[in-house]
């Protein structure tokens, strides 16, 4: 797992990445209450804003980490939002997706990195 | 950060591990390690405790009971002269152009007023009150006392474990009791929409009863995140979104606080800032009204969102002053004002969230069936 400065996680799997938020991340936001997913086979740049994820206190946007084509979004979290709370780094991934420049992903941290990020 | 007040449970709160925040100048805490969610939830479930001692406690006295009720009557549109000893009642500070200052709860104890206000609004309510009142009316704020709420289904028995005579108040009696050696001023009263008490404390009492209340079987620190969700879901104004200086107390629904004593054809009608207008809202109506509004889908509405009469084009109607998740209501949960053509339940109207217009209906308030022991 490799991690942004955004708090997001990805997973690569081939050419597959899935994407999620982090438990710093989700324990920050509070108990999420709705999520809104990208639809699949849209091409997204990274920075987009790709997902909207709404707590208890607020909205806020999850931005696609890398440039690419969304191919899967996770529609569990649709209906169930709490599970971003419950395992954001595990069930709770919002989408995969194929990298059009996997370059893009070279500065990202490792979790050793990360904890030192987060502090 | 250094400005920011502290209340005496500010130890407290950093010890239960609140997330301090600053809100009205007071650092506060906005939620515990249990979270928003569980924090509004255990409140409608059992007994939830908070610490509101950033609000403004008052009290006016005057050489009669008479002479205090008839001179607050001068800046309240509410019947306070009928007021009986031992009794609270929900109040509104109107402006010359009929709109509301502040909201407050004001008790008869004895001869006195005890009154209660929003901690923003402080300042300019004592400023107020002195300007009209005094010299007749002494203004004095208490600045050596907590206020601490229980709210919930169990919050009654929590309180009457520490003093029985708790257990034979009703909603909206004030009085003293003794807790556990500790005499405070309590009304049955609160902010959720549950059963409860609002206690006024000594400072130097107020940690004490705090934990004592804490160790309570089923009572928990809740935090401002869940205060605004329960009142949210109970239907209760926030000064500041919901009710403001531009909205006359007919416009904000509040149409029941106005006693008939005070309305145009009562006894002592009129007599307080911007009494004509808000007769003449009464008697003509207003163009716009004050709603619950149910959003149909799973988006919370926040302040601020457009609604629109059409899911494209259309009108703009009006729009959203408070608005977020309801835990109890387990969906999204919002007030707002509309055109009074628009105001009756079940109207059909469209909220714009991120460029999207989302259908909400008109909704019946409170959210949250109110749990009162009249």
């Amino acid at each position: 797992m490799i991690f942004t400065e955004e708090h997001e996680w990805l997973r690569v799997e081939g050419d597959e990445i899935t994407v999620g938020i982090t438990i710093h991340a989700a324990e920050q936001l509070g108990d999420v209450v709705f999520v809104e997913l990208p639809s699949e086979g849209v091409t997204v740049s990274k920075d987009d804003e790709v997902v909207v994820i709404e707590s208890v206190k607020a909205a806020s946007d999850i931005l696609a980490p890398i440039d690419g084509e969304i191919i899967e979004v996770n529609g569990a979290l649709t209906d169930n939002p709490g599970m971003v709370n419950d395992d954001p780094q595990g069930e709770a991934w919002f989408f995969k997706m194929k990298a059009s420049d996997p370059s893009q992903m070279d500065d990202f941290m490792d979790e050793a990195a990360y904890q030192k990020f987060i502090g | 950060m250094s400005d920011l007040h502290q209340t005496p449970l500010y130890d407290l709160h950093l010890e239960l591990g609140g997330k301090m925040v600053p809100f009205a100048g007071y650092s506060m805490p906005v939620q515990y390690p249990m979270g928003v969610m569980k924090e509004h939830l255990h409140t409608r479930s059992d007994a939830g405790l908070f610490d509101v001692s950033h609000m403004g406690q008052v009290i006016l006295s005057g050489p009669s009971w008479d002479a205090v009720a008839t001179a607050f009557e001068r800046l309240v549109p509410m019947d306070v002269l009928g007021l009986a000893d031992g009794r609270q009642r929900y109040g509104l500070f109107t402006n010359d152009a009929g709109g509301i200052e502040d909201d407050l709860m004001f008790a008869r104890r004895g001869d006195d007023l005890f009154v209660v206000v929003n901690a923003a609004c402080k300042g300019a309510d004592i400023a107020r009150m002195k300007a009209t009142l005094e010299p007749d009316v002494t203004v004095t704020p208490i600045t050596d006392r907590a206020l601490i709420a229980l709210q919930g289904p169990t919050a009654a028995a929590a309180v009457a474990s520490l003093d029985p005579a708790a257990a034979d108040m009703r909603f909206m009696d004030f009085g003293t009791l003794n807790l556990d050696g500790i005499e405070v001023w309590a009304s049955r009263s609160g902010y959720t929409g549950e059963d409860g008490f609002e206690i006024s404390v000594a400072d130097a009492d107020a940690e004490t009863l705090a934990r004592r209340l804490l160790a309570l079987e089923g009572v928990e620190a809740i935090g401002l995140g869940a205060r605004d969700s329960l009142r949210l879901e109970a239907g209760l104004c926030l000064y500041g979104n919901d009710i403001d200086a531009q909205a006359s107390p007919v416009e904000a629904s509040l149409n029941w606080a106005i006693q008939k004593v005070r309305r145009a054809d009562g006894e002592r009608a009129g007599g307080y800032p911007g009494a004509e207008m808000v007769q003449k809202a009464f008697a003509d109506g207003v163009a716009r009204k004050r709603v619950g509004l149910a959003p149909e889908g799973r988006a919370p509405m926040r302040e601020g969102t457009q609604l629109y009469d059409a899911e494209t084009g259309g009108r703009l109607v009006g729009s959203v002053t408070s608005g977020s998740f309801g835990p109890t209501v387990g969906g999204p949960v919002a007030m707002g004002y509309v055109g009074s053509e628009y105001a009756s339940v079940d109207t059909a109207l469209w909220g714009e969230v991120r460029g999207k217009r989302l259908p909400v209906r008109v909704a019946k308030l409170p959210f949250v069936a109110a749990n009162f022991k009249r």
